[in-house]
């Protein structure tokens, strides 16, 4: 096996992993919301494209655009509706992680029931894109390279909007300091949900990327929120730079440990790497120090 | 006091009158409401996709069907009873379907429990079948240790053969293309660290060894795994004419997928769970021919035709061509069993599944030693259907398509 296969199937993999998780960093590190229910929220919008591309012969790239503003109007409601009578009761203290965590959780159970009476345990797969792309005599999938120039995108997209605009700074101010943010005229709440809707427009569009090359059935979404939360953690929580490198880093990981030792030992490594981090760093990789 | 002994005198003349009168004793009871029914599967957690192709569909279309035609006839009491049924959601995990099969017998008090999907929650099962006496028809369930558990498991029987046995089919069937010439003697495998995976790759591995072939290339893979170009591309690398994946139905597609793309066109493919899927066919259409894996069936056979469409009409999907005929020919044994034996008694029932023969959409079945071994081992796709071509000598076997054809698009 060639390095250049190495490289690339690391950092397609790598991209996915740091694109799944960049939503819950900003839900989590703005909103201060452990969102469980998370996965269930990238399953659906996978559930909607395979329907909008097989009932209706939609082309994924148009349901693509169709998830952001979708996805960003869901979980704003899910913020608005549900979780801000929790920010109101706990007055955005520590209680409302436990709150937010048994809510979301309810909510996970919620989200998947509708989606096994509509779809059934069974998996759902379609083929878009499904062709390879040659690089310097390497092949990759034209999916999987998507995913990866989605997340690059995104990530450096949404970094610039944070660090660049007003808007990015106000969500700044809150991540850091969500009490000290309103002494400046900062509506905490509505940046808070802003930032939970972006999180919400972020997980629909790696549901409907995902959606493209994996097999997927209406009760995997834990299996990504877990992953997710493990680049959240390694990457800082609340920072989207840090989030896509950890996810490049256990996607290289698992790559390189598959192709020169043993592809059953990518789980392990993937832990092992999360343990070292938690021992080292424990505010993540680019974590600030505790706050 | 007068009255009560009046009354007791009255219900015993009443009895021995009956008697007299040759009135069997069942019938002057009352027939049972209904033969209720419990199963715990997986309706949520990994194991849910593959109850969901398998499970689920027989067994609601097996109640359905049983109750349209007004119950199971119990001619103890010379009438239909209904089915009736209690189920939970096991969660995929061994231990809630443990609990729930407990809850099933012990609390719910049903009268027969329905197994879950898999190898894995079928053994964790099968101790509390034993304990209550309940007859274990375990069919997602593929396990060299199914001889040796039969001895101590009385009420259990298997349906779905060994890991040897699939694996002995298969390796037996490499030797013979290999002495045609048609294929080298080299293999590349990989598996699930999974009970089904690891089982099958224990065993291949042993008739790999027996038949002369060379394992190039061995390796398992977590639950879980998204991407498998590392493992395709360094199989690509070993120059096998045989690709044996023991895989789970996730990363059966995965498998697939990804070979298209990188270009992997071995000889031979075989892949695990999940090929015989009807979402494979729908997914990958001409570009499945070709590919082997665990099942097949015979298509020429009315009985599975009809069988066919009685599970579209019933669940709107097609049967998967593994398990989902065997699944069904094995609630027809259990069915067959409990009219042959006309009332609910579970010990006169078990003894009937384990010596009786059964007339099923399979043809006869009937077990050896707790044992169902009338299967097929080796399935492939050939123009849009899974046909069975080993055990080459069992009727309705397709010759095998040779090599693997390349990938269309």
């Amino acid at each position: 096996m060639n390095f250049l296969d190495v490289l690339l199937a690391g950092a397609t993999l790598g991209g996915l992993y740091g694109l799944v998780a960049m939503g819950l960093t900003l839900q989590y590190g703005v909103a201060r919301i452990m969102n469980l229910s998370y996965g269930e929220f990238l399953i659906a919008p996978a559930f909607l494209t395979y329907v909008l591309v097989s009932q209706f012969g939609l082309s994924p790239l148009w349901v693509l655009v169709l998830a952001i503003p979708l996805g960003f109007a869901v979980q704003w409601l899910v913020y608005q509706l549900l979780l801000t009578p929790l920010v109101r009761r706990t007055g955005a203290g520590p209680a409302l992680e436990v709150d937010s965590i048994l809510a979301t959780f309810g909510l996970l159970f919620v989200v998947q029931g509708a989606m096994l009476v509509v779809f059934g345990g069974n998996y759902y797969s379609y083929e878009y894109l499904s062709v390879p792309i040659h690089v310097l005599g390497s092949t990759v999938a034209a999916n999987r390279l998507l995913v990866l120039v989605v997340a690059v995108l995104v990530g450096g997209g949404l970094y610039a909007l944070l660090t660049r605009t007003r808007m990015g700074t106000v969500v700044r101010a809150v991540s850091v300091a969500p009490r000290f943010a309103q002494l400046v005229g900062i509506n905490v709440r509505q940046t808070s949900a802003l930032a939970f809707g972006m999180g919400g427009a972020l997980v629909a569009v790696s549901g409907v990327l995902v959606s493209m090359f994996l097999p997927f059935s209406a009760s995997m979404g834990t299996m990504f929120a877990m992953k997710a939360l493990i680049v959240v953690i390694m990457g800082g929580v609340g920072n989207l730079m840090g989030c896509l490198m950890a996810g490049l880093l256990l996607g290289f990981a698992e790559t390189l440990v598959a192709s020169f030792v043993d592809p059953g030992l990518t789980l392990a490594v993937n832990f092992g790497l999360f343990l070292l981090v938690l021992l080292f760093r424990p505010t993540g990789l680019f974590g600030k120090a505790a706050r | 006091m007068h009255a009560d002994t009046k009354r007791f005198w009255l219900k015993h003349a009443a009895v021995a009158a009956m008697v007299a009168c040759g009135l069997p004793l069942a019938q002057a009871q009352d027939a049972p409401k209904s033969v209720r029914i419990g199963w715990a599967i997986a309706k949520t957690g990994p194991n849910a996709g593959g109850t969901a192709t398998t499970v689920t569909p027989n067994y609601e279309m097996w109640v359905k069907e049983i109750n349209a035609a007004g119950g199971l006839m119990l001619k103890a009491y010379g009438k239909r009873v209904p089915i009736e049924v209690v189920e939970y959601d096991d969660r995929s995990s061994s231990e809630e379907a443990v609990r729930a099969t407990e809850r099933l017998m012990t609390q719910d008090k049903v009268d027969f429990v329905l197994p879950p999907w898999g190898t894995a929650n079928n053994l964790a099962v099968g101790p509390t079948y034993e304990k209550h006496k309940y007859p274990l028809l375990a069919v997602n369930s593929v396990t060299d240790k199914a001889p040796d558990l039969v001895k101590r498991w009385k009420h259990a029987f298997f349906f779905l053969g060994t890991g040897t046995q699939y694996a002995e089919a298969l390796v037996s069937y490499l030797e013979e293309a290999k002495k045609a010439g048609k294929i080298g003697d080299k293999i590349a495998m990989v598996n699930i660290a999974d009970g089904f995976g690891v089982e099958l790759a224990n065993a291949a591995r042993k008739a790999a060894a027996k038949h002369g072939f060379t394992l190039v290339y061995d390796k398992s893979y977590p639950i879980g795994t998204q991407d498998m170009t590392p493992i395709l591309n360094e199989v690509k690398g070993k120059g096998a004419d045989t690709f044996i994946a023991f895989s789970y139905p996730p990363d059966t597609f995965l498998i697939t997928d990804q070979s298209k793309v990188l270009g992997l066109n071995p000889k031979v493919m075989f892949l695990g769970v999940g090929s015989q899927f009807p979402m494979y066919k729908q997914k990958f259409g001409a570009s499945a021919e070709g590919i082997m894996g665990p099942g097949g069936v015979d298509f020429d056979s009315p009985a599975i035709k009809d069988y066919f469409q009685r599970h579209v009409a019933s669940s709107k999907q097609e049967p998967d061509r593994f398990a989902s005929t065997v699944q069904y020919a094995a609630l027809q044994v259990l069915q067959q069993a409990i009219e042959k034996v006309g009332k609910i008694d579970r010990a006169a029932v078990t003894n009937e599944i384990r010596t009786g023969s059964f007339d099923t959409i399979l043809g006869p079945v009937k077990l050896e030693n707790q044992l169902f071994n009338n299967l097929w081992w080796v399935g492939q796709w050939q123009n849009g259907e899974f046909y069975g071509v080993a055990p080459s000598a069992k009727k309705g076997a397709k010759p095998a398509l040779l090599p693997k054809p390349a990938w269309k698009n």
